[in-house]
């Protein structure tokens, strides 16, 4: 049984023009201990997919979806208590922007024993010997005295190494990364993805990586989506995408890669690419 | 081998041991505290070439940017443009000299006034600087959106009717409209996507050749300038610790530092995902 289960997710916005639908029909599936990269351009509906199953979307939102299984549990149906039980236990995600999605009235110490002591309910002493051995474990120097820090004292790379600690807390089942190393820099982002990399290793959990970076998905996935429009446009294993690509549109993006141009002109995406989503073809194994 | 030599009649830019200091305020009992930006850097760039600078953020590859486009005052060294040593001093500027030089910004949601539209974005900078009548600004604007890609319907909207890319276009488009000699970009695409991207450097790529532009490439993306550059400045904590030719930089680099970026920079070729794959696979094993 897949870790998690999503069948036909449509996420639909109301605009001035009527409903918008963000994301139109996704099936998505991640099994334990796998790495699933979701790729996409802004605007294709990606980040919302993954929120809608996190249950962090407003409530104008229309989720609708033939499944949504967590472990088997309908995600759909749940309560707002039992979700939160599961948010942030089972389910951890991370968020693009490290240095805003921390709390800056809070130590970093604070934010990440909260999470201990509402999911765990460990006592005092218990909560900060397993906040010093996160930070270790997330290659944060000095983690004792790092606690008392708050975000603006630390750089992008230390903040999100933080994140990844507070996500990692409670032993996910299921990492969410949402673009967790699109605001850093390329030394800082190797770093930071090898961590998440070992992490996935150690722990056995699923993970999905979501990003628009393909140089990204070639280091990091099992499995990859392909989104445009909200609409998927191809799913492979990550060899067979980057050797095979089947659909116009990732065979577009690839080509699109500087390091892939061949002589003066960089193929477009229009030059292979109408811009309309062709319904995706059958999931290739 | 001197500075001296390096000039020809061709050199566009130099910039000799150019430095930027910031100074922070000390309190009562704090002492004040000096921050080397930039520290010493020298380059020359030939007409219609393009330099790439790269660099972590922080590095002083934006100070830089703003000195060469006379945003910011170097604390020393020499700035020269078309062999003439400019007077970068507080109203020593020539309008002629400050015409010259351009820059596109990294962010087009900011750089954009979201009250302006976009003609009067492109009139601008010929109604300040020329006496030009308004027909004419209108004609001279259009005629450069049709150059970047857009068209005359565009002339009455504002900012946020256009995507990332239509902005940044733009601004080239702006950055354009005084027909500079000297295009400064700082991160002209890390906003975009990749496909929009794409389309932004080859467009910048053929106003080079139209225009007969410089440019000045600020980027942290080695897989961009790879693509688009001649000459290569690598910068770290102010210095400049490796500077040539593209396939110089590229294919031996010589500071530990440039070692370690490409080393960082992720790998999007086949052979390189096969190999992670198979060590993924053999770790399980074990």
């Amino acid at each position: 049984m897949a870790l998690l289960q999503i069948d036909n997710l449509t996420v639909e916005f109301q605009t001035s023009t009527g409903w918008f639908k963000a994301v139109n029909g996704v099936s998505i599936s991640v099994d334990e201990g796998e790495v699933l990269a979701i790729v996409g351009e802004s605007g294709s509906g990606k980040s919302v997919a993954m929120l809608a199953v996190m249950g962090l979307l407003p409530w104008t939102a229309k989720i609708t979806a033939d499944r949504m299984l967590f472990q088997g549990r309908d995600m759909q149906s749940i309560g707002a208590a039992e979700r939160r039980k599961l948010i942030g236990k089972d389910i951890a995600m991370i968020f693009q922007e490290p240095v805003a999605s921390l709390n800056p009235c809070f130590t970093v110490g604070f934010q990440i024993e909260e999470v201990l002591r509402i999911h765990l309910g460990l006592d005092k002493k218990a909560r900060r010997a397993r906040a010093i051995e996160l930070f270790t474990q997330v290659g944060l120097p000095n983690p004792a005295e790092r606690l008392n820090s708050f975000p603006h004292q630390m750089s992008g790379g230390q903040c999100q190494r933080v994140m990844i600690a507070i996500a990692i807390a409670c032993n996910p089942k299921l990492l969410i990364a949402d673009e967790p190393t699109t605001a850093l820099d390329v030394t800082i982002q190797k770093q930071i993805l090898d961590l998440i990399m070992d992490l996935q290793i150690k722990t056995g959990m699923g993970l999905i990586m979501i990003t628009h970076d393909m140089g990204v998905v070639a280091e990091t996935a099992d499995r990859v989506v392909v989104q445009y429009k909200g609409r998927k446009m191809e799913e492979a294993d990550v060899l067979s995408l980057f050797e095979n690509p089947q659909s116009n549109y990732t065979k577009a993006l690839l080509a699109a890669l500087p390091e892939n141009a061949t002589g003066d002109r960089l193929t477009t995406v229009s030059d292979f690419f109408d811009g309309n989503p062709e319904p995706a073809p059958e999931a290739r194994a | 081998m001197t500075v001296k030599d390096t000039m020809t009649q061709d050199t566009m830019l130099e910039i000799r041991n150019m430095k930027r200091d910031y100074e922070l305020p000390g309190g009562l009992f704090k002492p004040k505290k000096i921050v080397h930006a930039v520290k010493g850097v020298s380059f020359s760039l030939e007409r219609g070439k393009t330099l790439a600078i790269v660099g972590e953020s922080g590095c002083g590859k934006s100070t830089l940017a703003r000195m060469i486009t006379f945003i910011d005052e170097p604390t020393s060294g020499d700035l020269m443009i078309e062999g003439k040593k400019v007077d970068t001093r507080p109203g020593h500027l020539t309008q002629e000299m400050r015409q010259k030089v351009q820059i596109v910004f990294q962010n087009p949601y900011g750089s954009l006034n979201p009250r302006q539209k976009i003609g009067d974005v492109l009139g601008e900078p010929l109604a300040i600087n020329t006496d030009m009548p308004a027909s004419e600004r209108r004609d001279r604007a259009n005629e450069m959106l049709k150059k970047v890609g857009l068209g005359p319907e565009h002339y009455n909207r504002y900012p946020h009717m256009f995507s990332g890319g239509q902005r940044q276009r733009i601004a080239i488009a702006r950055a354009l409209m005084m027909n500079p000699k000297l295009l400064v970009l700082d991160e002209p695409v890390s906003a975009l996507d990749l496909s929009v991207q794409a389309q932004v450097l080859n467009l910048l790529a053929d106003l080079q050749d139209e225009f007969g532009l410089t440019y000045v490439f600020i980027s942290h993306d080695l897989s961009v300038v790879r693509y688009i550059a001649d000459e290569v400045m690598v910068m770290y904590f102010g210095e400049a610790v490796e500077y040539g030719t593209r396939d110089e930089v590229f294919s031996d680099p010589k500071h530990e530092y440039t070692r370690t970026l490409f080393k960082a920079t992720p790998k999007a070729d086949v052979d390189s995902i096969r190999e992670r794959v198979a060590k993924k696979k053999a770790g399980k094993a074990a």
